[in-house]
């Protein structure tokens, strides 16, 4: 019986993580549900219905912040309590901060979703939250650290595993940035709008500096401490190399913290700055491709997992996601490849192959294993993990595809010149040969968020199933004391 | 020499010479050694799987 075997459930605090990958589910169908109505509206403007809360300016920052920080940050705070209690043979550090960093975090989503579609917002990209969610979120980070280290310090083993390391490099470069770039002057202590503290060309920078290393620190290293714990674990074999996830992790740290500059190309930055940017960008392809190797090669001799085993599919496809934005990345940093894709939908779709090839279907196959472990029964359907890979891996495809072709005809419209050396399109005429390709897009991100509610649905199942499993243990338990 | 390090454009070459020794020395202190050093090494990759026990139920079931 499933339930014979609560040491895990005992010896850990599962609670917790219990609560996190709920609520990673619940985000990541709001925010993608809310990501397709705004490609939606880009597509069919009516979509608007004249009502200011629900425009694209308003809903954008609910959407990335609900998937980045709601789905993104819960996945992160639930596999890393999992990931820490379990490398460490610890339970977990904290008492009544443990508890609070998931209402306190769940508060921050809430609260900077309902600030967004009332129009408070600082402007700064994924930052838009005004100053008193910003204390709210340093409050809750500098708690999660204390109960993420405080685990690390009465673990069991000597050595702390690579997977917490990139953990603990997210933990302390994610305090920085945002401490940094939200520094700023409220207009009154009862008023939700504020200044930065810094201005014009200081101010862009910043705010790439935390842009960028948002993505590197949050939504790759962070993800990586995820990689090296699940995939090895789900594979039932160690990683490929641990002395390459050494190289890996120092090279990966060191290199993403000087890369911002590379969003500014061709502005008011100075030029020596962008070009380090672009510099340190093309470079950074070393550990990024030697990290996606080492999780790849983690299969070798065990290839044929993959025919049959979805949730290993989920994490090898996240890889090669992982490899090709890492690729593409340098690509656009170089200045000649942005004078082209900058301000086009080609950075969109850059994003996006990111954050939905790697980012979520890292989270998918990490939270498809860890489900029937916390919950000690097993996944409902194995098929609707199928079907929920399929339905995702089309959408990815059709979303970057789209942007692929709608960002570099945007490039080559914007920059043409007729014969007599005048512009030959107007932006508008640009934005019409647009239509297709957001049409295009919204219907990808609907095939997304269908897996979505096929993932929302088996979760929901399975944890029915490990509840009443639990309590015909509990009831047998009783009938025969 | 200490008036070479203190005139600020001076700070790149410093920096690069810093940071590039710095990785240097963490990949000799990798890969450096004989077979023994590099399986100690390799040891912690184990670590994930230490707990194994606590999982054989759930694991036999699930498609892990």
């Amino acid at each position: 019986m499933a339930a014979s075997n609560p040491a895990a459930g005992e010896q850990y605090d599962y609670e917790i993580i219990k609560k996190f990958t709920v609520m990673a589910i619940v985000w990541a169908v709001v925010g993608m549900f809310v990501g397709v109505y705004i490609a939606s509206e880009l597509a069919w403007p009516f979509l608007n219905f004249d009502i200011p809360y629900i425009t694209f300016g308003r809903f954008r920052p609910v959407h990335t912040g609900a998937v980045i920080f709601g789905f993104g940050g819960s996945a992160l705070f639930a596999t890393s309590y999992y990931v820490v209690q379990r490398t460490c043979q610890a339970r977990l550090w904290g008492g009544g901060l443990i508890p609070f960093t998931f209402w306190g975090w769940q508060a921050v989503i809430v609260l900077a979703a309902l600030s967004y579609v009332n129009g408070y917002s600082q402007g700064r990209e994924y930052a838009e939250m005004e100053w008193p969610i910003d204390i709210l979120v340093e409050i809750v980070w500098v708690s999660y650290m204390a109960v993420f280290i405080g685990t690390l310090m009465k673990r069991k083993q000597p050595h702390i595993y690579v997977a917490n390391w990139f953990y603990l490099s997210f933990l302390l470069a994610t305090a920085l940035l945002h401490t940094f770039n939200n520094l700023a002057v409220p207009v009154g202590l009862f008023s939700m709008k504020s200044y930065s503290l810094f201005a014009g060309a200081q101010d862009a920078m910043t705010q790439w500096w935390y842009g960028h290393n948002a993505v590197g620190f949050f939504l790759t290293a962070a993800f990586l401490g995820m990689m090296y714990y699940f995939v090895p674990k789900h594979a039932g074999r160690p990683v490929y190399s641990y002395r390459l996830s050494i190289v890996h992790f120092w090279a990966l740290s060191f290199m993403y913290m000087w890369v911002g500059t590379h969003h500014l190309h061709w502005t008011a930055l100075p030029d020596w700055a962008s070009t380090l940017g672009a510099t340190f960008s093309i470079m950074l392809l070393l550990p990024s491709w030697g990290g996606m190797i080492n999780g790849i090669m983690t299969l070798s001799g065990a290839w044929d997992k993959l025919r049959t085993d979805y949730v290993m599919r989920f994490m090898i496809v996240a890889l090669s996601f992982y490899g090709m934005s890492t690729f593409e990345g340098p690509l656009m940093s170089l200045k000649d490849v942005n004078a082209l894709s900058h301000y086009t939908d080609w950075t969109v779709g850059h994003v996006h192959s990111g954050a939905l090839g790697w980012v979520a279907m890292i989270s998918f196959g990490s939270l498809y294993h860890m489900m029937p472990r916390l919950w000690n029964t097993k996944l409902y359907s194995d098929k609707l993990v199928g079907v929920h890979f399929w339905l995702a891996t089309i959408g990815v495809l059709l979303y970057i595809t789209a942007m692929w072709i709608s960002g570099i005809s945007q490039g080559l419209m914007w920059r043409a010149f007729d014969d007599f050396g005048n512009l030959q399109y107007s932006f508008v005429e640009s934005v019409a040969a647009m239509h297709p390709f957001y049409a295009m897009r919204a219907i990808g991100g609907m095939f997304f968020l269908s897996g979505m509610c096929v993932m929302a649905f088996n979760a929901y199942m399975t944890i029915r199933q490990g509840v009443r499993e639990a309590n015909l243990v509990g009831q047998t338990a009783g009938a025969a004391a | 020499m200490l008036a070479w390090l203190a005139r600020p454009e001076n700070a790149k070459p410093i920096g690069l010479i810093i940071f590039f020794v710095t990785f240097c020395l963490i990949v000799w202190w990798v890969y450096a050694g004989d077979k023994k050093r590099a399986a100690r090494m390799e040891e912690p990759k184990n670590i994930p799987f230490l707990d194994d026990d606590l999982d054989q139920e759930t694991k036999d079931k699930s498609n892990g």
